[in-house]
C-alpha cells in the first residue's frame, strides 16, 4: 500500500485562524491523513496476533467451553439445577438476561441516536460499541431460551404452526419480548454489517493473501466507493438509524413490561420503561468504556479515540446515572405516597431487609459513583474512569437482582416467604457468558476493523471540500 | 493486450476532495451520462455536484414498514381471534393495544430489511466482478484517492477529448481501463 504521509502538514496550505471561542478539540488528533487512518486501523487485524491477545483469548475460550458444559448439564438434567425455587421463580437467569441486554443498548444509542443528533464523535467508537451490542444480545438470548426448561420447545415462542394447532398468546408481554429481542438482534446485525461494507472493501484492497482477498472480497459485496452507491448507502444508513432509535427505546421498555404488567409490589409501576431504558444506556456506556480504555492504549488509537471521546462518554454515563438515581428516589416516594401497605413494605424490605447487602452496592455504584463524573479531573483520569466503568456494571447487576429477587422473595403471603441462593450452575453459566462475550469480541478485534475507517475519514477536516485542508481555495483576507 | 479486450472507461485520479468535487461539477455540465465519482468516504455535496436526485431507498423502507405493521396486526388477529380463540384473564380476544408492541417491532424489522436490501438492489450489489476492481491503481480508492470514471459507452465519450477534459480539471494520473 502506498506509504504516503502520516499527518497532513498544515504549513502546505493557509488555514484561516478560527476565533478562540469557536475552536473545538478535533475528532482525529494530530491532523492524521486518510492513509494513516486506513493503515492504523487495518494493521490491527493484519499484523500477527499479539501475545496479550492469546493471553485473553485462551481463558475466554475455556470459559465459553464451561458455558457449553453448564447448558448441556442444565438441558440434560432440568432447570432444577438452578437455584430458582418457589417463590423466587425468576432469579439469576432473568437478572443476567436483563443485564446483558441492557449492556447492548449503548451500542445502538451510539450508532443510531447519536447519528440522528449529528454527534460526529460517534464515528470513533460506534463500530466497537455495535459489536458489543450484538455479542451482549447473544449472551442475553441464551437465558430466556434456557429458562423455559424444555428448550426443544423454544420454537413454540414463534408464530409457527404446530401439531396442537395452538398459536402464541399475544396478550402476554413475554411474547412482545420475543419480538422485541429478536428484532433488536436482527436489526443490530444489519446495521453493523452495513457499516462494515465499505471497511471490508478497505480490507479487501489491502489484502496480501488469497484467503483474505476471498473472504473480505466476498463480504464487501463488490463495494467500489461509487458516489451513486454512497448516495443510496447514506440514505439507507439514515433510515436504519431512524428505525433503530425507536427500536432501542422499545426493547428495554418491553423488557420492563415483563415486570410492570404483573401485579407484584415493586414491579407494577409505570416508571419502569423510561427507568429501564436509562439504566440500560448507563450500563452500556459503562461497558463501552471498560472495553475501549484498555484497547485505545494497547492499540495506540489515541488519535482516533481521543480524550474528548472518553470525556463525552463519561458525561452520558453521568446523565443516565442521574436519571437512574432519580428513578430510585421516585420509587420510594411513590411507595410512600400511594399509601399501599404492600408497596411500602416492599421498599422498606429492599433497603432494610435480608437482601440489604445487594441494595447498598446498587445505590452506591449507580447513584453515588457516577456523580464523580461532574469533575473534569476525574473524567480525564483514565484509570479512575476504567474502575468506575466496571463499578457501573456491578451496580447495574445488583439493580436487576434487587428488582427481581427482592420483588419475589417476600410476596403477599408471609407463609410463602423464602430466601434465594444461587447454585454452582447459576454461577458457572453467568461466568460462561463472559466467555462467550469476550471470545466473540476478541475475534472481532482480530478479524474486523474495530474503528469505522471510512466514517472516521469523513470527519477529518481534509474530507470537507470546502475546508482549506480539503483543497478549497482560501480567499485573501483583507484587513478592514 | 490482445485486440479482443474492450475498453470499459477512462479513469482520472484526484488527490483531494475539493478537486474531485469541482471535476464532478464540470463533467456534469459537459453533459455526460454514464460516469461516476469514486471516493473513500461520502464527500459532502457530491450528490449535487453530480446532479443526482434524492435516493429512492426511502420507498423500500416505507413499503417494508407498512408491510411489517399490517402483517403483525393481521397475524395476531388471525391467530388469537379467528383460528384458535382462547379467553385469557377475561381480556378481549383482540385489542389493538396488546397487538401493538409485536406489530411495532415487525414494522421496524421489515423497514430495516427494506432499507438494506433496497439499497443493495438500487446499487446492483453484490457484484463481485467489476472492471475497476481489477485495476491496481484504482484500489487506492478505499485508501486515500478520489477517481472520476467516464464509461466508453457514454455517447459523449471520445478518448482524446475526454482525456483532455480530465487533464484540464487537474487530474495528474489518467488511464483507460479494460473491460
Amino acid at each position: 500500500m502506498a506509504a504516503g504521509t502520516t499527518s497532513i502538514k498544515p504549513t502546505q496550505v493557509v488555514v484561516p485562524e478560527t476565533p478562540a471561542e469557536l475552536q473545538r478539540v478535533p475528532l482525529v488528533g494530530n491532523l492524521r491523513s486518510f492513509g494513516w487512518i486506513s493503515n492504523r486501523v487495518a494493521s490491527l487485524c493484519e499484523d500477527k496476533a499479539p501475545v496479550w491477545w492469546w493471553i485473553l483469548f485462551i481463558p475466554s475460550a475455556l470459559c465459553l467451553g464451561m458455558l457449553l458444559f453448564m447448558l448441556s448439564y442444565q438441558i440434560s438434567t432440568g432447570v432444577g439445577v438452578w437455584g430458582n425455587r418457589h417463590p423466587v421463580m425468576w432469579a439469576w437467569d432473568i437478572v443476567n438476561f436483563v443485564w446483558w441486554i441492557g449492556i447492548g443498548h449503548a451500542g445502538t444509542l451510539i450508532s443510531a441516536i447519536l447519528f440522528l443528533l449529528r454527534q460526529r464523535w460517534r464515528t470513533g467508537v460506534n463500530r466497537a460499541a455495535e459489536a458489543m451490542t450484538i455479542f451482549a444480545v447473544m449472551c442475553a438470548g441464551i437465558y430466556p431460551a434456557m429458562h423455559v426448561g424444555r428448550v426443544w420447545y423454544d420454537w413454540w415462542l414463534f408464530p409457527i404452526p404446530n401439531a396442537n394447532s395452538i398459536w402464541p398468546q399475544f396478550r402476554s408481554p413475554l411474547m412482545w419480548d420475543v419480538f422485541a429481542v429478536s428484532t433488536y438482534f436482527t436489526v443490530s446485525v444489519l446495521f453493523w454489517y452495513m457499516g462494515l461494507v465499505p471497511d471490508l472493501a478497505v480490507m479487501r484492497d489491502r489484502a496480501k493473501t488469497r484467503l483474505r482477498q476471498f473472504f473480505y472480497g466476498l463480504f464487501a459485496l463488490g463495494w467500489t466507493g461509487s458516489n451513486r452507491h454512497w448516495s443510496n448507502y447514506e440514505k439507507a444508513y439514515l433510515i436504519l438509524a431512524g428505525l433503530s432509535t425507536p427500536l432501542v427505546l422499545s426493547v428495554h421498555s418491553i423488557v420492563s413490561l415483563d415486570f410492570s404488567v404483573s401485579q407484584l409490589p415493586g414491579w407494577h409501576t409505570t416508571i419502569f420503561p423510561p427507568y429501564f431504558v436509562a439504566g440500560a444506556v448507563f450500563s452500556g456506556f459503562g461497558m463501552v468504556l471498560t472495553l475501549l480504555i484498555p484497547l485505545r492504549s494497547i492499540f495506540k488509537l489515541e488519535d482516533l479515540i481521543t480524550m474528548r471521546h472518553i470525556d463525552l462518554m463519561c458525561k452520558v454515563t453521568l446523565a443516565t446515572g442521574s436519571i437512574v438515581g432519580y428513578a430510585y428516589s421516585m420509587e420510594f416516594f411513590i411507595a410512600w405516597y400511594s399509601g399501599n401497605p404492600n408497596e411500602q413494605f416492599h421498599f422498606l424490605n429492599r433497603a432494610l431487609g435480608p437482601y440489604q447487602w445487594a441494595w447498598i452496592p446498587m445505590v452506591t455504584c449507580n447513584v453515588l459513583v457516577p456523580q464523580l463524573f461532574w469533575f473534569r479531573a476525574i473524567r480525564h483520569n483514565l484509570f479512575i474512569v476504567f474502575i468506575m466503568s466496571i463499578l457501573v456494571n456491578v451496580g447495574m447487576w445488583f439493580e436487576r437482582f434487587v428488582i427481581i429477587v427482592i420483588g419475589l422473595h417476600r410476596d403477599f403471603l408471609p407463609s410463602n416467604w423464602n430466601y434465594y441462593h444461587p447454585t454452582w450452575v447459576d454461577i458457572g453459566t453467568y461466568v460462561g457468558t463472559f466467555g462467550l462475550f469476550f471470545t466473540m469480541f476478541l475475534l472481532f478485534i482480530r478479524f474486523l476493523p474495530m474503528i469505522a475507517i471510512s466514517e472516521v475519514k469523513g470527519v477529518t477536516p481534509q474530507s470537507d471540500p470546502h475546508h482549506p485542508l480539503g483543497g478549497a481555495k482560501v480567499k485573501e483576507h483583507t484587513a478592514q | 493486450m490482445n485486440g479482443l479486450s474492450q475498453q470499459y472507461g477512462i479513469v482520472a485520479e484526484f488527490t483531494n476532495a475539493a478537486s474531485v468535487l469541482h471535476a464532478a461539477e464540470k463533467v456534469r455540465d459537459a453533459g455526460f451520462r454514464k460516469w461516476d465519482v469514486f471516493t473513500p468516504f461520502p464527500v459532502h455535496g457530491m450528490d449535487r455536484a453530480m446532479g443526482l436526485r434524492n435516493s429512492k431507498v426511502g420507498w423500500f423502507a416505507f413499503i417494508g414498514g407498512v408491510t411489517g405493521y399490517t402483517t403483525g396486526m393481521l397475524m395476531i388477529w388471525y391467530m388469537n381471534t379467528f383460528d384458535y380463540p382462547i379467553v385469557i384473564g377475561g381480556k378481549p380476544l383482540f385489542s389493538p393495544f396488546s397487538a401493538f408492541p409485536p406489530s411495532y417491532e415487525l414494522t421496524i424489522l421489515f423497514g430495516a430489511f427494506g432499507s438494506l436490501f433496497g439499497m443493495l438492489f438500487l446499487n446492483r450489489l453484490p457484484r463481485l466482478h467489476h472492471p475497476l476492481l481489477k485495476n491496481k491503481r484504482f484500489s487506492l480508492v478505499t485508501h486515500d484517492r478520489f477517481f472520476v470514471v467516464i464509461e466508453c459507452t457514454d455517447p459523449k465519450y471520445s478518448e482524446n477529448e475526454t482525456r483532455k477534459l480530465l487533464e484540464n480539471l487537474g487530474s495528474r494520473h489518467i488511464e483507460v481501463v479494460e473491460e
